[in-house]
């Protein structure tokens, strides 16, 4: 069985939580204690129905106004797939919200109001989803119910959103008509819309082929930890601990340790008590080298044939997550992988206007702006592009007077 | 385009390198280690994602003095068992000390006063990081916690201030007098670990596992049997065949009833129940915001 990792994106009120309240609640996952607690709740319907978006309100103040605040993090299973649905908040003040979860995600769901349509909200979340390499797309076009089950309403934001689609370059896009307040199209398939032929949210979510690294030939493995004993029996052991980001390494393969830019080759692959002739892409092993080579967290394993990039010059795209706005004359931390060094901004290349999606020259980013910027890093980092291996092409920004996260960026190029 | 690993695989890996990131990127972190199955996953992961080495960092027991003698049993054996570092904090000595006051009436349980004790406890050794074996599915609140969670330096988590976590990229910075904790089961379920425990083979205390056990009823739930219950005569014991789904003290950990005698049995009982682990936890029953609550102040 494989876990399906996906998001939700829409707009307050759009339906989000009651989407995944209605996700769990018709698939029967809500146990009797939750159902209990969920009708001694006061929130309700005007029908007097229950509200099943407190299923993931989790906190307090997000119970009393009604929204979600921060990503909460679901879990469940159907006999075909196990399924981590990362709910995330459609309010504007917490984009950096949804980019933590959609960073992870390997499908997006985005929600459109049957009544409102493709809004400024739709093409911001459209584009953070494109930005974050989501390439497996299902739009819900929910409260279906308050249009009358209307086809015609439907097939005409199927065809904006299409529109907008092609703006953002995304494709691979499934449309699905619903309403999570009534069920329809949600676990069961709608007979109030016999005209869609199409699969229901749950049959889509079970059956869609999960696409992860692209990148097979891009064997990576960023160090962790240096496993060194030093008792009398294992003197001479030490083990290079870390996770195969991409790619694969088997025992025999010559590697090259960067940015040291060493070569050596494999001698054994293990974990405890297994031996494995082959690391592949997610699986966190302690590797062996036949040299011994200068070798500590930071440093980079990869395949002697496809090199990533080694620069201390980038241009990246930057979403901005904190308060305080970016200072240019600032020197931040940046972690990519187990790498942590300083670096500087040495040009800000322009923002987007996400209502337009044009290009904008300004300095000033503020909290959940996006555009492109270089950095220029004090050690070179071994990278990836984002298009070609997200994780070895996605880095943070930690403010060093705070130590909060304040950007996430991902590389687009090596200008050095 | 390569093949996604096996769930179990997925969530091992995931959780081996999140451990790892804490030896990378702490000073002074500790593993809290409860003698619960959770906690006992990590122990195993920590294994894992370190042997043949040592750990680098000790486990770390807060002891309310309520304990399940079976879960105390099976800790020093284990300790025994990896050669690694036991630390104890002891909720009696903050009670000793004045910094807790014992709870009164019928339902008094030590559960509140383990913050104190646990904050003392890092105060005292400077731990920079806690790794902990809560996971996302135990309760609503949890599920918006992020696998790095930093807390000031009164304990406390923020759920407004956390910072975005991207990708699998952990920031543990922090100030001095911070500490971050640090969940590396998240993303399992409960099912999720009694699978990991069944595949892995992993011994669990016996208090897991149906026996007999002298219990009494308190509001609707089945208590162990303990002096610490404040029993009195209204109190009926009664002799039952029970187990328990998770271990906390046993002022506050219910009992159900079970003929789930091996670890096949547990999955089948857990596969078919319709009541949650955290629905036996009658400190989860106080308000609707409980856990909330207390994770604000300081709880672990």
């Amino acid at each position: 069985m494989d876990i399906l990792k996906f998001i939700t994106a829409g707009s307050v009120d759009d339906g989000k939580s009651t989407l995944i309240g209605r996700l769990l609640y018709d698939s029967g996952v809500i146990l009797a204690d939750q159902l209990e607690a969920l009708h001694r709740s006061n929130r309700k319907n005007d029908d007097g129905t229950i509200d099943l978006a407190i299923l993931t309100d989790g906190l307090k103040a997000e119970r009393e106004q009604g929204i979600t605040i921060d990503v909460a993090y679901k879990y469940f299973q159907t006999d075909k797939r196990k399924f981590i649905i990362a709910d995330a908040p459609g309010h504007i003040q917490y984009t950096r919200n949804m980019v933590t979860g959609a960073s992870n995600a390997h499908l997006a769901i985005i929600m459109i109001d049957a009544r409102k349509g493709v809004i400024e909200q739709t093409i911001r979340h459209s584009f953070l989803v494109s930005l974050l390499g989501i390439t497996q797309v299902v739009v819900c076009v929910n409260k279906m119910d308050m249009v009358g089950y209307d086809e015609t309403a439907f097939n005409q934001i199927v065809s904006h959103y299409q529109q907008l689609a092609t703006k953002v370059n995304l494709q691979n896009i499934t449309y699905i008509p619903v309403s999570a307040l009534k069920g329809d199209n949600i676990v069961n398939t709608s007979a109030n819309m016999p005209w869609h032929t199409g699969k229901c949210l749950l049959d889509y979510l079970e059956t869609v082929e999960i696409t992860i690294d692209k990148s097979v030939a891009h064997a990576r493995l960023p160090v962790q930890w240096v496993v060194r004993p030093q008792t009398d029996e294992l003197h001479d052991y030490r083990g290079y601990a870390g996770r195969v980001i991409s790619g694969s390494f088997k025992v025999n393969d010559s590697i090259t340790v960067l940015p040291s830019g060493f070569h050596s080759t494999i001698t054994k692959i293990e974990l405890l008590d297994q031996d494995f002739e082959e690391a592949t892409a997610g699986m966190s092993v302690i590797v062996h080298l036949k040299d011994h080579i200068d070798i500590s967290r930071g440093d980079t394993l990869v395949n002697s044939t496809t090199q990533p990039e080694l620069s201390r010059l980038i241009e990246t795209d930057l979403c901005w997550m904190d308060t305080r706005a970016l200072d240019t004359s600032h020197t931040y931390f940046i972690q990519h992988n187990s790498k942590l060094t300083r670096c500087r901004i040495q040009e800000v290349l322009y923002k987007v206007n996400i209502n337009t999606l044009e290009k904008v020259y300004d300095e000033d980013f503020k909290l959940n702006d996006i555009g492109r910027i270089i950095i220029k890093t004090a050690e070179p980092l071994a990278f990836d592009t984002y298009q070609d291996n997200k994780t070895n092409g996605g880095a943070i920004l930690i403010d060093s007077r705070t130590n909060v996260t304040v950007g996430a960026l991902m590389f687009r190029a090596n200008v050095e | 385009m390569s093949k996604q690993l096996d769930y179990l695989d997925e969530l091992e890996a995931e959780a081996i390198y999140i451990l790892r990131e804490v030896a990378g990127q702490f000073e002074r972190p500790a593993l809290l280690f409860s003698g619960g199955k959770d906690s006992i996953t990590l122990v195993r992961l920590a294994e894992k994602a370190f042997r043949p080495g040592r750990f680098p960092f000790p486990l770390v027991h807060i002891d309310t003095g309520h304990n399940f003698p079976e879960t105390i049993q099976y800790r020093d054996e284990m300790i025994a068992r990896l050669g690694e570092k036991l630390i104890v904090g002891y909720v009696q000595n903050s009670i000793n000390e004045g910094k807790a006051v014992e709870q009164k009436g019928k339902n008094a349980s030590r559960n509140a006063l383990q913050t104190v004790t646990l904050l003392d406890t890092i105060a005292h050794y400077e731990f920079d990081a806690c790794i902990g074996g809560a996971r996302r599915d135990e309760e609503k609140a949890r599920a918006k916690e992020r696998i790095f969670s930093v807390r000031d330096e009164f304990g406390q988590w923020d759920p407004k201030r956390q910072r975005p976590e991207l990708w699998n990229i952990y920031n543990g910075k922090i100030h001095k007098g911070e500490n971050v904790r640090i969940f590396p089961i998240s993303n399992w379920t409960e099912l999720d670990v009694w699978n990991y425990i069944r595949r892995e083979n992993i011994a669990l205390p016996s208090i897991y596992f149906a026996h007999q056990r002298d219990c009494i009823t308190r509001n609707g739930q089945l208590m162990a049997a303990a002096e610490f219950l404040n029993m009195d005569e209204q109190d009926v014991v009664q002799n039952k065949t029970v187990r328990f789904r998770t271990v906390g003290d046993m002022t506050c950990t219910a009992a159900v009833e079970s003929e789930a005698f091996l670890i096949d049995d547990i999955i089948d009982e857990i596969s078919a129940s319709r009541i949650s682990e955290r629905g036996a936890r009658m400190d989860d029953k106080v308000s609707e915001a409980a856990m909330e609550d207390r994770k604000k102040g300081g709880y672990f």
